[in-house]
């Protein structure tokens, strides 16, 4: 189902935003079942304008605005899915999820299973999360992990435009449900010459963004650009760190960060959510279980706290991971 | 108390076998037909309650004194037109053409019950409450937005609408003008809350106002009332007119599940006094005061009723019971590399 990128291929410079919209453009003009709807997405092309444009192209059957209801949009996605659509449901912000969770944890990842394979959902639901662009209260949180625990579901967080395009065509193509989570801090951050025209990245393969023999760094999403600073000044010590973009967290690509321990005997994992119960815990996990006779330091989780994420300005970088926090973490296990 | 209350309530055959509504009154053939129907679904419910006391079915949530409210509603349906049932709802999807024998499979809890068939449109009967309202907003919109003039039809409880996304749905239906019937079968109780704990309305018809659409009450034990409305709400959603609310004013005679004892919570008097409603013996008897209907006639439905009923059961007592590693299939469409390893140790630990 993968096709990869033309060997020359052409391409455009795009922030992860654009190519989101480049995505879901060709989405809409290849499959007629595709239908991307939520609040705002229409006529003001979402609040970050990952949809921008695409209502005029494409009409209002296809692009649509929605009552504001979280539970209802999800909900009539997965009515949506069973009856023979592509759904693409945007809610505003992660953290504005919690009133569908209700449907992800009781529907969502379900439906194949309750009917024993006779109907399913593939529906894909994008919501932009995380800090770092001092957004207001319950803007920035990180609730991969809660989704991630949810059976029947994928969660897929790209960290660059050129993964955030291949990675939205296969999930919008993937016959089951995924959590497509953007981070905030990279719509418009970071720049690249991403491919034109369609292409998929397969959902379940890790990347190695940086090669190292002493830590592996183990990572996603808006904490991969905060990983590589991190790995670029332990380099500058002599320290070789190989940084693991997991682009998607369910299905995990454990074969890659397997690999990647047993070769450097270190493992960091870095996040913004949350401390306890987070997904780092769960990769942590799958460490100790496989690899631990390779281990020659304890694994290091690199997090949030376990408090709200702060929507104070002057302190919010001292909740979200940055690069001199996975320095020391790195330190430590090299130290250890 | 609200299940008490006439006003505003259509009926066309009231509690008394009087037809109130002569230019509502469908031909003889209808009649019967919606007669049948109740009589089939009033003998599976019977009968899973028997088999449930032998042992032969998991918990059931029996739905007697409601098979004019099931019944006439689903048979307003094609099979090309979507069901979506809560689990008090068994006889709708009986109605609606569910065979008995997937029925049966589905509340011994057997996987044959889970598989619903390829020709009918018909979602497992939902457990939790209210959340499968979005769904059908879903299904509907998606039909008509495929061209086609399907209808999403979905049940619900007097308790169900009191849950939030109830209002989300039909705040959707309304606003998307997605081609839905929303049936609110109002049987007095969610498990041991009575309606007027539940709310202080006591027009629960009335909350279409609020989202914009139509409701409409129906004396949930008349079926001929029952039938003409859905069946009205039904062709308004294909002439692309938008969703219907019908409230469908009834009582749950029987317990809440087969487990549950009404005794803590509810006296006998307004249960005899609804078993005076009864709804089989209402139209029954009118059918025979009209000469359309005869102990003849009645012995030979009987007769085909248990045949089918018996055979059905028969058919599930051959399905095998799922072999353990079933509990990994149909999470994905392929099995991720967890499900995979996960599916080896579970067939390590079976052969252990």
């Amino acid at each position: 189902m993968t096709a990869a990128p033309p060997t020359k291929p052409a391409t455009r410079t795009m922030t992860m935003v654009a190519a989101i919209n480049d995505a879901l453009a060709i989405a809409l003009e290849r499959d007629p079942a595709v239908h991307v709807f939520g609040e705002d997405v229409g006529v003001m092309g979402g609040v970050f304008r990952a949809t921008d444009g695409l209502q005029a192209r494409f009409g209002a059957q296809r692009v649509f605005d929605t009552p504001l209801a979280e539970a209802g949009i999800v909900g009539m996605g997965v009515g949506m899915g069973l009856a023979g659509l592509r759904p693409v449901a945007e809610i505003q912000f992660a953290g504005f999820l919690y009133p569908a969770l209700d449907q992800v944890l009781s529907h969502v990842g379900r439906y194949r299973h309750r009917t024993r394979g006779r109907y399913h959902v593939p529906m894909v639901v994008r919501a932009p999360y995380g800090g770092g662009v001092h957004t207001p209260e319950q803007h920035a949180d990180s609730p991969e992990a809660i989704l991630a625990h949810v059976p029947g579901v994928k969660v897929v967080i790209p960290s660059t435009p050129t993964d955030a395009k291949g990675l939205l065509l296969a999930a919008i193509e993937d016959p089951d449900p995924v959590f497509f989570f953007e981070a905030i801090k990279l719509y418009r951050s970071t720049k690249e010459e991403v491919p034109e025209g369609h292409y998929t990245i397969p959902l379940g393969k890790a990347r190695v963004v940086t090669e190292g023999d002493d830590v592996t760094v183990i990572t996603y999403g808006g904490m991969v650009d905060v990983s590589r600073k991190a790995a670029d000044a332990a380099r500058a010590h002599g320290i070789g760190v190989e940084v693991i973009d997991l682009r998607t967290i369910t299905p995990l690509d454990t074969e890659t960060v397997l690999a990647s321990v047993r070769k450097t005997g270190r493992a960091v994992v870095v996040t913004e959510a949350p401390r306890t119960g987070g997904y780092h815990s769960e990769i942590a996990a799958v460490i100790a279980e496989e690899a631990i006779d390779a281990l020659l330091a304890p694994v290091v989780r690199v997090t949030g706290f376990d408090a709200p994420y702060p929507p104070f300005t002057s302190i919010e970088d001292t909740y979200r991971p940055n690069p001199a926090r996975v320095a020391r973490a790195i330190k430590q296990v090299m130290a250890y | 108390m609200t299940t008490n209350s006439t006003a505003d309530l259509l009926q066309v055959l009231n509690e008394h076998g009087e037809v109130v509504r002569p230019d509502l009154l469908p031909d003889a053939s209808t009649l019967t037909m919606l007669y049948r129907a109740m009589r089939r679904i009033r003998h599976f419910d019977e009968r899973a309650v028997v088999l449930h006391r032998q042992g032969r079915m998991g918990v059931f949530p029996p739905y007697g004194g409601m098979e004019a409210s099931q019944a006439g509603t689903a048979l307003a349906l094609t099979p090309e037109d979507w069901l979506l049932p809560t689990y008090r709802d068994t006889g709708a999807a009986l109605a609606y053409g569910l065979p008995v024998s997937t029925t049966v499979a589905y509340w011994r809890t057997s996987p044959h019950g889970w598989a619903m068939p390829e020709h009918l449109k018909v979602l497992p009967f939902y457990i939790p409450i209210a959340t499968q309202y979005p769904h059908a907003v879903g299904c509907a919109v998606a039909e008509a937005r495929q061209g086609t003039q399907n209808v999403a039809m979905a049940y619900i409880g007097d308790g169900g609408s009191s849950e939030g996304q109830f209002h989300e749905a039909l705040n959707f239906a309304g606003a998307l003008n997605a081609p839905c019937v929303f049936i609110l079968q109002n049987n007095g109780w969610a498990i041991s809350v009575p309606t007027r704990t539940q709310t202080r309305a006591t027009n629960l018809s009335k909350r279409a106002d609020g989202y914009g659409i139509p409701g409409v009450r129906v004396d949930g034990n008349d079926i001929i009332a029952v039938y003409h409305a859905a069946s009205e709400a039904v062709a308004r959603a294909r002439r692309s007119e938008g969703p219907t609310l019908i409230e469908t004013v009834t009582y749950r005679v029987k317990p809440h599940t087969v487990s549950d004892d009404p005794s803590r919570y509810r006296t006998e008097d307004l249960t005899r006094e609804w078993e005076a409603k009864d709804p089989v013996v209402r139209l029954a008897a009118y059918l025979r005061a009209q000469k359309l209907w005869d102990d003849a006639h009645e012995d030979a439905l009987q007769s085909e009723i248990v045949e089918e009923f018996e055979a059905a059961v028969r058919e599930a007592d051959t399905y095998p019971e799922p072999s353990p590693t079933e509990i990994l299939d149909h999470v994905f469409a392929e099995p991720t590399p967890q499900l995979r390893a996960q599916g080896e140790e579970l067939r390590r630990e079976v052969n252990a």
